[in-house]
């Protein structure tokens, strides 16, 4: 059973603005990640102000200056799907094909999965961690095979996403409504590590409504993929992903990023990979190269050291993958 | 029962195209659409599994498409069309995926069987010949700890055959184990 609320579905952005800057009030889209919260009471709801009436956060654009914009409310579904993204952001239909299950991406939401909260089983069981406001972080002494191995202080959690790394990766940024009127945030600043802030996960106020997802137009020479590891064959949060976004001309990488998921608390680019790649060839003593550099921070916890050479070889074997594509 | 505040309505209204028949329905607005069905609308064929968006039991088609109705909320479905297992027959004709998975042994304890059914029913909705791995992809968020999954692959491809008009019959080694 859920514990109750009032339920409110918003008429225009204004009116979800004005009411989720109340205390207590929670913003109800997709609701997979928040109905499972509240049912095992992770946070408490006074008020959840629904944004699923508002025309204008759904579907998939192109804009003039050929930056894609992604409406909050386009299922996961929708995005693996649309045939602008397959044609010119593979890696991004790729990770939201990846997303959970069938059921799952038609419900949940692209601005849902941006801004999930995380799925560490410490966090969203009875434990009054670090988090929630508690004193301890459970998974430093505890079952943490599914913690972080890098960007970690005091809490461990990874960032449950697979297309925030893509979209991070794609150079994307967030179109944000709150209070205080509107304005634009790079995923590069979105998130928010433990060190800066332990019971947050992105810069969002009270009361601000992520509206949009706004991909720049893919430059020439631009190839995009995901690779996600699971524990199993079927659905699950990824153990180990990367995305990629690398610019090529003439063979060699030009610019480009590599942003780690199932890594960090948030979603984790690699500047240390970066550095190797850019301006070579994706050989493989060069895509060796760029993934172990990728590691050569991480700091593993008692159960997750498989995490490293996970990595490894998945960057190594993506990196080339991307480069022979 | 807890004490209510007065800011919280006791009862929403909704409106559904249920299996076919508009229907009107009053609730407590915490309710999942899950308990709208079973509980107030006494419709038990939609199982109760694990809350969580996990074991997919739960699946219904909301607007044609299968979500888990364990993580709906029943007042955002107001205007919507909602198809159970209770719709799938033909008054008395099973539709061929039932029939199918009660030909084959697809259903064993039957708990996982109405979510499996609304997941194919949606898949051969969009897919009348599906390929082995696009049954597998599209039955990915339902499980089932009875029949190891080959069986309900191949009762979808059976009634996959069938609603095509195919003539397909379902092999001895399915029916009867290996020899």
């Amino acid at each position: 059973m859920l514990p109750t609320f009032a339920y409110i579905r918003a008429q225009s952005l204004d009116e979800a603005v004005r009411q989720l800057a109340a205390d207590g009030a929670r913003i109800h889209a997709g609701g997979t990640d928040l109905l499972g919260c509240l049912r095992d009471r992770v946070f408490h709801a006074d008020k959840l102000v629904s944004i699923t009436a508002l025309p204008g956060l759904r579907g998939i654009a192109t804009g003039r200056d050929g930056a894609l914009r992604i409406g909050a409310l386009t299922t996961v579904a929708e995005v693996a799907g649309n045939p602008t993204v397959r044609e010119r952001y593979p890696g991004l239909a790729q990770a939201a094909s990846e997303v959970a299950s069938p059921q799952l991406r038609n419900q949940g939401t692209i601005g849902g999965n941006l801004c999930q909260r995380p799925r560490c089983w410490y966090f969203r069981g009875e434990f009054h961690c670090l988090r929630k406001g508690g004193t301890t972080c459970y998974a430093l002494a505890g079952e943490n095979q599914y913690h972080c191995i890098l960007g970690g202080s005091r809490c461990y959690i990874v960032h449950p996403s697979d297309t925030a790394p893509t979209l991070l990766a794609l150079g994307a940024s967030v179109e944000v409504a709150g209070p205080k009127g509107r304005r634009t945030v790079s995923l590069d600043e979105f998130y928010v590590l433990p060190s800066a802030d332990i019971q947050r996960e992105t810069v969002l106020a009270q009361g601000e409504v992520v509206t949009h997802a706004v991909v720049p137009r893919p430059g020439t020479g631009i190839r995009s993929s995901y690779r996600k590891v699971r524990a199993r064959g079927s659905w699950d949060f990824a153990l180990a992903g990367v995305a990629l976004a690398l610019r090529f001309d003439a063979g060699r990488v030009v610019d480009g990023r590599v942003v780690l998921s199932g890594a960090a608390p948030v979603p984790w680019r690699s500047r240390e990979a970066e550095s190797v790649i850019v301006g070579s060839r994706l050989e493989p003593d060069v895509c060796r190269r760029a993934a172990v550099a990728a590691m050569a921070s991480a700091v593993p916890l008692k159960r997750n050291g498989y995490k490293v050479p996970l990595f490894t070889g998945v960057i190594e074997e993506e990196l080339g993958k991307l480069g022979r594509a | 029962m807890a004490s209510r505040r007065p800011d919280h309505p006791a009862t929403a209204q909704i409106r559904l195209d249920l299996n076919g028949e508009q229907t009107t329905v009053a609730f407590a607005p915490h309710k999942t659409l899950l308990e709208v069905l079973r509980e107030d609308l006494g419709l038990t064929g939609t199982k109760h599994g694990c809350e969580l968006g996990e074991c997919g039991t739960c699946t219904v088609l909301l607007d044609g498409r299968p979500v888990l109705s364990c993580l709906v909320l029943g007042v955002a479905c107001d205007g919507a069309e909602v198809r159970t297992v209770e719709g799938m027959a033909d008054g008395p004709r099973l539709h061929p995926l039932q029939e199918t998975f009660a030909d084959l042994g697809a259903a064993q304890c039957g708990y996982c069987t109405p979510g499996f059914l609304l997941a194919s029913k949606a898949l051969l909705a969009a897919n009348a010949r599906p390929s082995r791995d696009e049954i597998k992809e599209a039955l990915a968020g339902n499980l089932c700890r009875c029949t190891g999954y080959l069986k309900i692959y191949e009762a979808v491809e059976l009634a996959a055959a069938k609603m095509r008009g195919d003539e397909a019959e379902p092999s001895e080694e399915t029916l009867y184990g290996r020899p």
